[in-house]
């Protein structure tokens, strides 16, 4: 049994189609990334988890369990982290927390032993006192993951949680994440940064118009969209000459002024072939990677677009 | 350069709806409201409404009552209950009356005045009028008093003729015919003499002003606005604390509250119970205050203070609620509760007394939940009338309050689900 089954969700506000046909399933214990642009469907597909969207058709299951729209005793095992710092900035730490944990049903000493365990794994233990709006930017996303957690749920949906988190934040985050993934948790992590689906990321279900447009690991995703070949990219400091250029050209290389770039099936031959006309044409070699295909390279792929337009 | 940071700010101001009915409505809307009150709706002045009780009974009270029944400017009431139209007023129930606040003032027609209306230069044997006023409208009994000078004089020409010729031969020494001829001298020897200036003061008729209400307190007013001005007030604070809500659907808090185990009913009825509470501490303060700084007698009505407060925290808590499940924006809370709360305040008699304004807004005014509000309270410190008599402005403030929550948590469900 999932933890979470979502199967045929039809969703359309007026004549704009937010989910179109979304299926889906989040495993046990593991952390699903669902990538997207912005206005892809992410959040409204949160929002249909949590029971605040009604969907046209198409159903949720947790833990077995239909779950139809609302507050109701099934979504008791599903823990929310909103986009937004959802907290009341002038109250302290511990008070946002207490505030939380009882909407969650917590009391006395569960409450307490429920907001230090928080506290700690925030790593907010030593800023309970202060008021909310006073914390920086990382703390207040950590303290905002926090009381998402307090009453333990075995499944958590985070929606963009680092958003405008520095990259040290940001990786304090990914430990607190990872953590509750060990903890058994199952994760639904959307993001429409790449770099963090890829570092955290089990599977990832890439999404765009309202559509599951792909599914799977991100090994998975490459190898099924853009398949083993690798990019090579070499930058010459100015443009080839016309002799260079055509050869290069015949070896399928595509150039942008100084930038010449080869998508090869074998790398290590094409990169030994590429050396070859440099030395023969004399071309200065300022630079020579090879770059492993991304989750940007396979949305870009599949849409056409990049994922940050 | 100038008109280029003018037109930003009128492009500003086209797009911010809350700002354009701010700039725009609310001043129509105030002017309207105050022209309907003060202009009276392009009647001359508001008529002073009077209740009449005949102790004489005799043809000269009932041609008195028939002229002050044709002024203009007075509303005469002979009878308690106009579907008895038989049984008339008496010294007793015009009083009572008058304290149930249905008229500012009485006017009672003593016994004996048919057989002396006028006596130019006065006695105290003679029969006085007694105005029963309610000092809470100060201008009404002044009004009434003048105007029953003007009426005694002008209204009983056989009267004035034969106190004329009492006059007359009291200042002529008797109508002889050598007198007569000396009338004329002699109108003018009394035109200047001090008993004239004595008529001319008011005195034809003695009246006698009686306060029935609010002549024991130390300053009557201030029962009446600490109910207007603390109803009016709460008002603005519950619409500024339901916006609270507003700012959890913008932060997303709201989200996360409804991923709890909390309703959107649990959070509408915790937050109205926080208001409520708001309410009862700001009224208890600002009678608290009233009867340390003004001698408001909180002490010896305390028991329907809090029957009042209470009621009237259930209705404003409630509509502070509504008026922030009707709004979008913290932006249109602000228009529209300045708007709605002003309008309210100033038709239900918050701003001055709803005994100043025309008869229809009067009545209008009493669909309206604060007008409940502060009548009730009236009736608890001006009126000191029995508990019992708040029964009915009690339920009506709860209905107000009941249907007010039952309209915001319908308005609250287009957050709870898309």
């Amino acid at each position: 049994m999932q933890p979470l089954q979502i199967e045929n969700l039809v969703k359309s506000f007026g004549a704009r189609r937010a989910l179109d046909s979304v299926s889906l399933e989040l495993r046990e214990r593991e952390i699903l990334g669902l990538l997207g642009p912005n206005g892809a469907g992410k959040s409204t597909l949160v929002r249909t988890i949590m029971g605040r969207v009604s969907p046209d058709s198409g159903g949720v299951q947790i833990f077995g369990q239909a779950a139809p729209a609302g507050n109701t005793e099934s979504r008791r095992a599903v823990g929310v982290v909103p986009q937004e710092i959802a907290l009341y900035p002038l109250l302290t730490v511990h008070e946002n927390l207490g505030v939380f944990g009882r909407y969650h049903g917590l009391e006395g000493a569960a409450l307490d032993e429920s907001i230090d365990k928080a506290l700690q794994w925030a790593g907010l233990h030593d800023r309970t006192a202060d008021v909310t709006k006073t914390l920086s930017g990382g703390m207040k996303r950590r303290l905002n993951i926090a009381a998402g957690v307090l009453h333990e749920p075995r499944i958590l949906l985070l929606d963009e949680p680092t958003v405008g988190v520095d990259p040290q934040s940001r990786e304090r985050i990914y430990e607190m994440i990872e953590s509750l993934s060990e903890r058994g948790v199952s994760i639904i992590y959307t993001t429409h940064y790449m770099e963090e689906a890829e570092r955290l990321c089990d599977r990832i279900a890439i999404i765009d118009h309202g559509r599951i447009i792909a599914e799977g690991t991100q090994e998975a995703l490459v190898s099924q969209t853009i398949g083993g070949a690798r990019e090579i990219v070499l930058d010459c400091g100015t443009a080839p000459d016309d002799a260079a250029a055509a050869a290069l050209v015949a070896r399928g290389a595509s150039i942008d002024g100084a930038k010449v770039v080869i998508r090869a099936e074998k790398p290590a031959e094409a990169m030994v072939d590429i050396l070859a006309v440099a030395a023969k044409n004399a071309l200065p070699i300022h630079d020579l990677s090879m770059k492993r295909p991304t989750l940007e390279n396979v949305f870009l792929h599949l849409t056409g677009r990049e994922l940050r337009e | 350069m100038i008109t280029s940071v003018a037109r930003t700010s009128w492009l500003n101001l086209r797009r911010d709806r809350a700002a354009m009915v701010l700039s725009f409505v609310v001043p129509l809307v105030f002017f309207s409201i105050f022209a309907g009150i003060f202009g009276g709706q392009r009647n001359s002045t508001s008529k002073v409404r009077v209740a009449v009780a005949d102790e004489d009974r005799s043809p000269e009270s009932k041609n008195l009552i028939d002229a002050l029944a044709r002024e203009s400017s007075l509303d005469v009431r002979l009878v308690p209950d106009a579907k008895q139209p038989a049984v008339r007023f008496d010294a007793k129930s015009v009083e009572e009356y008058v304290r149930k606040g249905s008229a500012p003032a009485a006017i009672v027609i003593p016994k004996g005045y048919g057989a002396a209306p006028i006596q130019f230069s006065g006695s105290s044997n003679a029969p006085h009028f007694k105005i029963l006023a309610d000092s809470s409208d100060p201008v009404a009994s002044n009004v009434i008093s003048g105007m029953l000078q003007k009426v005694v004089m002008t209204s009983s020409p056989t009267s004035m003729m034969r106190a004329g010729t009492r006059e007359l031969d009291r200042w002529s020494g008797g109508l002889t015919v050598q007198q007569k001829s000396a009338l004329d001298q002699n109108i003018s020897t009394f035109e200047k003499s001090p008993a004239a200036k004595k008529a001319g003061g008011g005195t034809l008729v003695g009246i006698d002003v009686v306060d029935v209400l609010g002549k024991s307190k130390k300053n009557p007013v201030i029962a009446f606005y600490a109910a207007g001005i603390g109803v009016m007030f709460l008002l603005f604070t519950a619409t500024n604390a339901g916006g609270a809500l507003l700012e959890e659907a913008e932060s997303g808090t709201l989200d996360r509250i409804l991923g709890t185990r909390v309703t959107f009913t649990h959070l509408l009825l915790g937050k109205g119970l926080y208001l409520w509470m708001l309410a009862v501490t700001q009224l208890t303060v600002m009678f608290l205050w009233g009867s340390l700084a003004f001698g408001l007698e909180l002490r010896t009505h305390l028991a329907g203070f809090a029957l009042m407060a209470a009621a009237t925290a259930v209705a404003t808590s409630a509509f502070g609620l509504l008026l922030a499940t009707l709004a979008n924006t913290r932006q249109q809370l602000g228009a529209l509760s300045t708007l709605i709360v002003l309008s309210v305040s100033a038709l239900g008699g918050s701003m001055f007394p709803r005994f100043l304004m025309p008869e229809s807004l009067q009545k209008a005014g009493l669909v309206l939940f604060n007008s409940w509000a502060i009548e009730g309270f009236t009736r608890v410190f001006w009126r000191e009338e029995p508990l019992t008599s708040l029964a009915v402005p009690i339920l009506v403030l709860v209905a107000f309050g009941i249907a007010f929550f039952a309209i915001a948590r319908r308005m609250a469900r287009r957050w709870e689900m898309a």
